[in-house]
């Protein structure tokens, strides 16, 4: 309680002196030593010892930008960016495949949610009728656990693999690339709804159904209007994204701003390179403010 | 209660002023969303000209059947497991190396794009965030793209790509959430008189450290899908065997790449989860 | 370092320009090395004072001078150096939740360590005995390295009081400092805070509810009510009259209980950012 009292054997002095102070002795029981050095030092270790062999792995060899040929290459690219191509043909067509874009996204989120909000409805636990009164039983249980785990395996397969498989199903263009978005997204969206549905209070929902309501009457008269707001957010920053991936899904030949790009890179024309970049740049800010725009709305 | 005698009532049921108001009412916002949402998706199913048949059809449902079947058996030899793994091996490295770069990045791209206090002139904030929004807005492949250009075939492309989209995403959220940490440690120690960089250092890096941690490794869970199928335009990994064995109609092949992708994403989701669960306990 | 203040005016920095000041024709002369105690009823100003002596805030009217400086016209470079001869330890403890408490306590000591040392020491702990002779004048010598969100709020209000030690200042504002502590602890930590400064001949000026404490411990008492000075007189001088007329309906203060913390510092934090993620 009381200040540190100096033990009666003389014993060096430490700590800060200023003006007019008394120098406190130190005591035997001062720390010195920081107890959290020696662990500090092994993660910092481990995580340099793990770079090793990652570095290895990916051939990161940083170097090889700056050896001649390669600079030539990129400066050769680089330069050739401008001017850029801006002659009325070239930006009616991109005007076109911007629009395949936009639509190809919009028609894969829509028939993602056909997808989705059967499947988030089955998975998602608020409304289990035998949850109700206590535990819920085994047959829906396993039910609810494998509609979940058709949503993550949906969603884990990345985009771009169902569209190299449907693209050798039904050929090149954008049916490819709709089913691939609609797929992929509407397993994303189905997680996630089950999750927004979950969260917050069930309490509406389960009187409804205590009152003997069927479970989809609950849903439209309970859980929808308390999640509406939520849910549709969420949806529209997915199509914001949808947007992205269907540029991405061009390069294997579904078509939009996507194939532009691939065929100006294949041809190394810079000038189309930067014009269609710089399109698709002003693209996503523009689907980015709308999306924004439109949750701040729902909010 | 008197049975109905009189013909039927000539007044409506309601009166005007309780009537429901009108579906659609011109002077409704949300009306009007909808509206365009409906236009905007019916246009696009009708513009797109999507092939219908090739999908829908017996023929076509008969052919995808064929299509599926030749996934099985899928392909375990040893020679191309060996070759499985180590492709997986490179994908892993190529994610977290990506990753953790981004995160480096991103950080020293955040402290200029963000006003760390009401009094901070901030010059560089917008030319920070517009540099942000370019890195995040080109996707990975697009960037793998013209990575090769300058890298050649192979995994550094790919982790590179991953790091310069990578760190505009992470870049952004590390600004937001260094704008929201609360002000009060740095407020003192501005008070002492004490330079902004140790002012980040001691005040807000603590604060806002477990935040970007948890960031990053979720990023690490899209970067690894993301991984797998750079390999698609040539940056290495599963996603080069694996269009090279779909070009060839290697179908049980494929089937095992596809399974050694899932079995990547759900390691990796799991190793995310329990490291961002250790960090915030 | 002394103090002068002439006819101050300042406004709190988030009101209306309609509202009445804060502080009203405030007129105050401290001498190097004496110490005060402001007393007054929740809103009269005196934490706004102790941000006009710290700096944070300009007045708005009159005259302020540090050392015979006035801060707000000096260059930059010279004002800094001015900041780094005060310590302000505000009513919330300013300390990073998940940061140790050596290490808090340690960055009291930041204007006088080099740039590279300072970062230095956020990985090994420059000097790892002054902060636990600090800790230990508050007795909390076995918290040394305890996370500051594994302690108690008086513990942290003891933390915030601790890094004034290490501070190179010869000013001390401290807002409430016994606001969370225990009459015990209180005691200990008013004792600690008032010999250390008359030691150091440092100027101390704390802003205090417990009008008992007050008398105790300080040689003068300056009453603050609705922004103006009501009294400035030695602690002996200060009748009970004087104290009724200050507190004059919030006779809850004068008796000493315990009042909510301002609710603008106990505000949470802004919401997270909605994580949003392209996956």
């Amino acid at each position: 309680m009381s200040p540190v009292t100096p033990p009666a054997i003389d014993m060096p002095t430490t700590g800060p002196h200023w003006p007019g102070s008394k120098p406190l002795a130190v005591h035997p029981a001062v720390p010195v030593r920081d107890p959290a050095f020696v662990s500090r030092v092994f993660w910092l270790g481990l995580a340099l010892v793990l770079l090793w062999p990652l570095g290895v792995a990916t051939e990161f060899r940083l170097w090889v930008l700056w050896e001649p040929d390669n600079r030539k290459v990129t400066a050769d690219f680089v330069r050739s960016f401008w001017p850029l191509v801006h002659d009325a043909e070239f930006l009616q067509m991109l005007a076109r495949e911007t629009w395949r874009t936009v639509a190809m996204a919009t028609a894969g989120v829509t028939l993602a949610l056909a997808l989705a909000i059967p499947l988030s409805l089955l998975a998602t636990r608020v409304l289990s009728l035998s949850a109700l009164s206590g535990r819920m039983d085994r047959g829906p249980a396993a039910l609810r656990w494998c509609v979940r785990a058709v949503l993550v395996v949906l969603r884990s397969i990345p985009e771009l693999i169902w569209a190299l498989v449907f693209v050798r199903v039904v050929g090149l263009g954008p049916t490819a690339g709709v089913l691939a978005i609609a797929l992929t997204y509407g397993g994303m969206l189905g997680k996630v709804y089950a999750e927004i549905l979950e969260s917050g209070e069930s309490h509406a929902t389960q009187s409804l159904m205590r009152n003997g309501s069927g479970r989809l009457q609950a849903f439209v008269y309970a859980l929808l209007p308390s999640h509406a707001a939520e849910l549709a957010s969420y949806t529209v920053y997915r199509w914001e994204c949808a947007i992205r991936s269907s540029v991405v899904l061009g390069f294997v030949g579904a078509g939009g701003l996507g194939q532009q790009l691939d065929n100006a890179m294949k041809m190394f024309n810079g000038g189309e390179v930067g014009t269609v970049l710089l399109v698709f740049i002003a693209l996503v800010a523009l689907a980015d403010r709308v999306s924004a725009w439109l949750r701040k709305a729902l909010a | 209660m008197k049975p109905l005698q009189q013909p039927f009532p000539r007044q409506a049921a309601n009166l005007p002023y309780k009537l429901p108001p009108p579906l659609f009412d011109a002077r409704c916002r949300a009306c009007w969303f909808t509206a365009a949402l409906g236009v905007l998706v019916v246009a696009s199913f009708a513009t797109l000209g999507l092939d219908w048949q090739a999908f829908v059809s017996m023929d076509a449902l008969r052919s995808m059947g064929r299509f599926v079947a030749e996934f099985f058996p899928p392909d375990l030899s040893p020679a191309f497991v060996r070759k499985v793994a180590w492709a997986s091996w490179e994908t892993l490295a190529m994610s977290a190396l990506g990753t953790a770069m981004a995160a480096v990045l991103g950080l020293a791209l955040a402290v200029p794009a963000s006003r760390l206090s009401p009094q901070d002139p901030a010059w560089l904030r917008r030319p920070t965030r517009w540099l942000l929004n370019a890195l995040r807005a080109i996707p990975e492949l697009v960037w793998a793209a013209l990575l090769l250009i300058s890298a050649g075939l192979g995994p550094m492309a790919g982790t590179l790509a991953l790091a310069l989209h990578t760190s505009g995403v992470l870049g952004r959220l590390f600004a937001e959430a260094m704008e929201n940490v609360p002000t009060g440690p740095a407020a003192a120690l501005r008070a002492q008189g004490v330079g902004p960089l140790r002012v980040f250092a001691y005040a807000t890096l603590p604060q806002v450290l477990p935040q970007l941690m948890s960031y990053a490794l979720y990023r690490w869970e899209n970067n690894i899908r993301a991984a797998a199928v750079l390999g698609v335009v040539g940056a290495g990994g599963l996603g080069q065997l694996l269009s090279f064995h779909m070009g060839l109609f290697h179908m049980n092949k494929t089937a095992t790449l596809l399974a050694a992708m899932l079995l990547m994403v759900a390691c990796v989701d799991a190793l995310s989860f329990a490291a961002r669960r250790w960090m915030t306990r | 370092m002394n103090l002068d203040l002439k006819a101050l005016e300042a406004r709190h920095p988030a009101a209306l320009p309609s509202a009445a000041p804060a502080l009203r024709a405030l007129n105050l002369q401290l001498a190097a090395g004496e110490q005060i105690a402001v007393i007054g009823p929740s809103g009269a100003g005196k934490t706004t004072l102790l941000q006009v002596l710290a700096c944070a805030q300009p007045p708005t009217q009159g005259v302020l001078k540090l050392g015979g400086l006035d801060p707000w016209r000096l260059p930059v470079r010279a004002l800094r150096r001015l900041r780094g001869q005060l310590f302000l330890a505000p009513q919330v403890p300013p300390l990073p939740p998940r940061q140790r408490v050596v290490t808090s306590v340690l960055a009291g000591r930041l204007p006088a360590m080099g740039l590279w040392a300072s970062l230095r020491s956020l990985f090994y702990p420059s000097d790892i005995p002054a902060a636990y002779e600090a800790l230990a004048h508050f007795d909390l010598g076995d918290k040394l390295f305890e996370r500051v969100d594994r302690l108690s709020g008086g513990e942290r209000q003891r933390v915030g009081l601790a890094r004034a030690l290490l501070a190179p200042a010869s000013l001390w504002l401290i807002d409430e400092p016994l606001s969370a502590l225990d009459p015990v602890r209180a005691r200990m930590a008013m004792t600690a805070l008032v010999d250390l400064a008359r030691e150091r001949q440092t100027t101390l000026v704390a802003t205090l509810h417990q009008v008992d404490m007050a008398l105790a411990h300080f040689p003068r008492i300056v009453g603050l009510r609705n922004g103006q000075l009501v009294f400035d007189l030695p602690a002996e001088q200060v009748s009970p009259e004087h104290l009724a007329h200050l507190y004059a309906q919030h006779a809850h203060a004068l008796r000493g209980e315990a009042l909510p913390l301002p609710r603008d510092e106990v505000a949470p934090a802004a919401p997270a950012p909605v994580v949003m993620h392209c996956r």
